[in-house]
């Protein structure tokens, strides 16, 4: 069970996508394990053959656990021999502390695939998944499914909203808890003439059809990364007292959870992607979010996080580091504002941008600069 | 494609940008960005799906048509329609 995030400490297996005998790759997704922030893709490290499987759908894994032995290539089968260790058995690789004996997930909401609404109502009025038919898309449960299969049972269903999140609240507790105990943070504001970005954004999508059109947001995150190369001291981790700083910037796009919460999932290499693939990115991540199933990889390797406020909400963010993190940069909604430009006043379109900082690793000089630096790349749109 | 399976297209759409919303209780005036708190990368996600699914251009300008359920509804009907003519 690979690491999820700072604020989990295990999952529960719902699904596998691969049988024993089957070849997987690095990187392939192999089961599917329901946490507080929804589903996530577990993706395999090794390369080999899926030898047999070590947890049963249903059960509950700390992080750190095997879930499965994978026979690497070229390595003999493993013996079925019931009885006596197999000399040829490959290795498994164990925590470092022992799992608790696993628990049966309490609620039977295992093997379906279902959006987070849809697995809460379930779980709220005990009704079982794997019994209602899915109409959203690859039959995925839709609220209203599960809405129907209540109503069918003849008990009124409970309305949107009142569900419990309470699971979701108790990750991002004990993450922010840890941040604000931990982290000595600083913050930094500036505010960003927007204006010829803004423009440049405008009269491009006016030539692109929706799929490629692009916003805002995405020139933050490609900024923010590209600043990064030379602000290695805000992209990486701060572990056991240590700053392990990372060569690509894996950004954590903040992304807010319909009904609750919020979940900051990377995007990968963001400096090293073209704008068009980063947005091409961003709309995936959310519509994974959205249907509640993203990958562990995604979870487990931000490297930095970016909040981005869109064109609702308000003009400036103060955000709280993620744990292990060293820093988050924060977009405000942009605003018409009186602006001097030259000796003129003009009204200009100003997005405030903010970073909080760890102070363990960097100092109020080199954030300013790094802020600063976001601000004039955001100047040339076109070399984004 | 009538104007009820304009609709079946829209309520299926909407269900994933927003799948706790009941699409038969949202007010078909009211701005849906408002309404069902759709911000601007799902609003456009959902712009591309209709664009999609129906075949028809929705130049950038025009997206604004689809913030309330009726004018998407009525815009999208006036689109599809003139592109089989």
């Amino acid at each position: 069970m690979p690491s999820l995030g700072a604020d989990m400490e295990a999952g529960t297996l719902v699904e596998w996508l691969k049988k024993p005998g089957d070849a997987v790759r690095r990187g392939d997704i192999v089961a599917v394990v329901e946490t507080q922030k929804g589903a996530i893709e577990i993706e395999v490290f090794e390369t080999g053959v899926l030898e047999r499987y070590l947890v049963d759908v249903g059960v509950e894994v700390p992080v750190g656990a095997p879930l499965a032995v994978i026979r690497s290539p070229g390595q003999a089968a493993e013996t079925t021999a019931p009885s006596g260790p197999a000399p040829t058995a490959p290795p498994i690789v164990r925590p470092s502390v022992p799992p608790p004996a696993p628990r049966t997930a309490a609620a039977r909401t295992g093997h379906a695939r279902a959006t987070p609404a849809a697995r809460r109502l379930a779980e709220a009025r005990e009704l079982d998944l794997t019994q209602i038919q899915g109409r959203g898309p690859k039959g995925v449960i839709m609220l209203a499914d599960v809405e129907e299969a209540a109503a069918a049972r003849g008990a009124p269903a409970r309305a949107p909203g009142a569900f419990n999140i309470d699971q979701m609240r108790t990750a991002i507790a004990a993450a922010m808890s840890r941040s604000k105990r931990e982290i000595p943070h600083y913050y930094l504001a500036n505010s960003v003439d927007m204006t010829v970005a803004a423009d440049w954004v405008a009269a491009a999508n006016a030539e692109l059809p929706p799929e490629r059109r692009l916003l805002l947001g995405a020139l933050f995150i490609k900024a923010t990364a590209l600043a990064l190369k030379t602000f290695p001291e805000f992209n990486g981790r701060y572990e056991n007292g240590v700053f392990i700083p990372s060569g690509p910037a894996h950004v954590g796009m903040a992304i807010s959870i319909r009904g609750g919460g919020l979940i900051a999932p990377a995007l990968h290499d963001a400096a090293d992607l073209p704008l068009g693939e980063v947005m091409a990115r961003m709309r995936d991540l959310v519509g994974r979010v959205r249907a509640g199933r993203f990958r562990s990889s995604e979870i487990a390797d931000p490297t930095i996080t970016v909040s981005s406020l869109g064109d609702r909400g308000v003009e400036t963010l103060y955000g709280i580091i993620y744990p292990p993190q060293v820093a988050i940069v924060g977009f405000g909604k942009m605003v018409r504002r009186p602006w001097a430009l030259d000796d003129a006043l003009s009204v200009r379109s100003i997005v405030t941008t903010t970073l909080a900082a760890d102070h363990r690793v960097s100092d109020g000089h080199r954030g300013a600069l790094f802020l600063a630096r976001i601000g004039e790349l955001l100047q040339t749109p076109e070399s984004l | 494609m009538s104007p009820a399976d304009i609709r079946a297209v829209l309520k299926d759409e909407l269900a994933r940008i927003a799948p706790d919303i009941d699409f038969e209780a949202v007010d078909p005036k009211a701005n849906l960005r408002n309404e069902a708190d759709i911000d601007s990368l799902d609003f456009l996600n959902w712009a591309t799906a209709l664009h999609k699914r129906l075949g028809v251009d929705i130049p950038e300008a025009e997206t604004r048509e689809l913030v309330t359920i009726e004018g998407a509804l009525a815009y999208l009907t006036r689109k599809f329609a003139a592109r089989g003519a």
